[in-house]
């Protein structure tokens, strides 16, 4: 395959003296949405911080025709990675205006005042809070700026790491719908990982599912949905 | 009320008065020194204890290039970017290889850099005591009952607040400040939004150094006082007091610990008999004690923000 626009082999991540990714592969085409499940300790967040450079890897990662896992975490944004850590990552001092221009920080073109707005239309309760600070805006909210935040570096590729955790199921329905839009409109490829299976693969291209550090299923998302083991683990029957 | 009674009230007046305008003298240098370290404790929680010395060392260069004939206030701004760029040296050399979370290391590499400094300081230009040019005008400005009110408290307390709307300017409104900002929030989001963290640092270090230059020059300028390699060791616990009072990582919370503690040093040691000069240091203290129980997080400081 080599039109894949993320193509990830043989991928290890250690803490310390740990590895928490036992060499995995997987890869993510271009303006596709894929989804990797799995429960919590299964090294998903893992997965998502070796792309950005967060932690120690071997084997490789190869990004849009270059390799990444070398890099620092600086540079692999400015190769167009934008990454939502979980926990959304906002910067609760700042304002939220000030949240987006850190997110527009390795930019220096003319269009961030663009950028910005349009941000503000998707997302209108952002513009009416944009002075104050980000720490005190809702859950949704944040997950809202910390969204926005990572698409003003004009990503190629935006990395969500847990967007619906601790999120109302109706705030969750109205994120995934937007991620949707924001992949069809912007041509955004993104690479979810989620705990919420179900929401996760309707929106989903295609799936993998980690299990203890390594790869156990993968596919199209409309066939994990029906695939009776999955069923069981992630859907709760 | 007789004559002698009012001589008497007006010339306690007066001494208030004066221990008043001597507070406002000393705060705005213990200030100075204080925002130096709330830059650095802003970004990296980090107490750098060798801010006081950075500074005097800074003071001493202003010194030696006014002794060579450049122009007082010349000399300040080039003594103020030398040690900029020294600071940014010492945190690239000696700082940025130690894992920022781990403190200890850090705190005695700051504590090396005290030492070192002050050697160096006491090599170069000896303990004895050398005067200071005056950077303000001398004489006094106002003068109330027998209070006086010198131009250079005046001029002291005014630096003070340009630096702070000067620093305060370049944190909000500059792309390397807002920068600053978000590491000193978060700093694995900074990360993730392509922030080169050590940059960033470096640049906190270089004006925290800048600051704390001006500061000790200021300090050393009084008249009253004379430069020497020690001149900023009880400052510099006067500053931390400060530091801590104002809240750490609040610049104005800097200004307003540092006013406090020159109150605590000049009136309330002062009015309270049974404190004694000596212990002026620990009664600056004490007031540090009162207020962190009643106010954990200082008189301005970011109280533990809760992350969602």
């Amino acid at each position: 395959m080599t039109d894949a626009l993320l193509k990830v082999q043989e991928l290890t991540a250690t803490y310390g003296q740990i590895e928490v990714l036992h060499g995995i592969n997987f890869e993510v085409r271009p303006q596709e949405i894929v989804v990797i499940l799995g429960a919590n300790g299964a090294g998903k967040t893992t997965a998502l911080r070796a792309l950005s450079g967060m932690v120690q890897t071997t084997g490789s990662a190869n990004f849009n025709g270059s390799e990444i896992t070398n890099l620092e975490p600086d540079a692999i944004v400015r190769k167009g990675v934008a990454h939502v850590p979980q926990g959304r990552g906002t910067f609760p001092e700042l304002s939220v205006e000030e949240n987006l221009k850190v997110g527009a920080f390795i930019r220096s073109d003319n269009e961030i005042k663009t950028d910005m707005e349009s941000c503000y239309e998707t997302y209108p309760v952002l513009y009416e809070r944009r002075m104050q600070s980000a720490g005190s805006l809702s859950g949704g909210e944040q997950q809202m700026l910390a969204v926005s935040r990572a698409l003003m570096s004009k990503p190629i590729l935006l990395l969500l790491d847990e967007p619906s955790l601790g999120l109302a199921p109706q705030i969750v329905e109205g994120l995934f719908e937007r991620f949707v839009t924001m992949n069809q409109e912007l041509g955004t490829t993104m690479l979810i990982v989620e705990q919420n299976a179900q929401i996760a693969l309707a929106m989903a291209d295609r799936g993998y599912v980690l299990e203890s550090g390594e790869i156990a299923v993968e596919g199209e998302a409309s066939l994990l949905v029906n695939d009776d083991a999955i069923r069981r683990a992630y859907l709760g029957g | 009320m007789t004559p002698y009674d009012e001589r008497t009230w007006g010339a306690d007046m007066d001494l208030f008065l004066q221990r008043l305008f001597d507070a406002l003298t000393n705060g705005s240098t213990y200030a100075l020194i204080a925002v130096a370290m709330v830059l650095i404790f802003k970004a990296t929680t980090l107490i750098n204890f060798a801010q006081g010395e950075q500074a005097m060392l800074g003071a001493f260069i202003v010194l030696q290039l006014w002794k060579w004939g450049i122009p007082m206030w010349g000399a300040v701004v080039i003594g103020m970017v030398f040690s900029g760029i020294l600071a940014a040296c010492l945190e690239r050399t000696f700082i940025r290889k130690f894992d920022p979370a781990d403190h200890l290391p850090l705190v005695i590499i700051t504590l090396g850099l005290f030492l070192v400094i002050n050697a160096v300081a006491a090599i170069i230009w000896r303990f004895d005591p050398l005067s200071f040019p005056q950077l303000f005008p001398s004489g006094r400005a106002v003068t109330i009952g027998n209070a006086r009110l010198s131009w250079y408290s005046i001029f002291a307390f005014g630096s003070c607040l340009l630096v702070l709307f000067v620093l305060q300017t370049l944190l909000t409104k500059t792309k390397i400040g807002l920068a600053f900002r978000a590491v000193s929030s978060n700093l694995e989001s900074s990360r993730l939004c392509g922030i080169k963290i050590g940059q960033t640092l470096q640049f906190g270090w270089a004006l925290a150094a800048a600051a704390g230059t001006l500061g000790a020059s200021i300090y050393a300028a009084n008249p009253v006082l004379q430069i020497e390699p020690t001149i900023m060791l009880r400052a510099l616990i006067f500053s931390i007091t400060a530091a801590a009072l104002g809240g750490l990582d609040s610049l104005w919370g800097a200004l307003i610990g540092g006013l406090t503690i020159g109150f605590v040093q000049s009136v309330v040691v002062q009015y309270i008999p049974f404190i004694p000069n000596e212990m002026t240091l620990a009664a600056a203290v004490v007031v540090l004690l009162i207020v962190l129980t009643f106010r954990p997080s200082g008189f301005l400081g970011t109280k533990t923000v809760e992350r969602v």
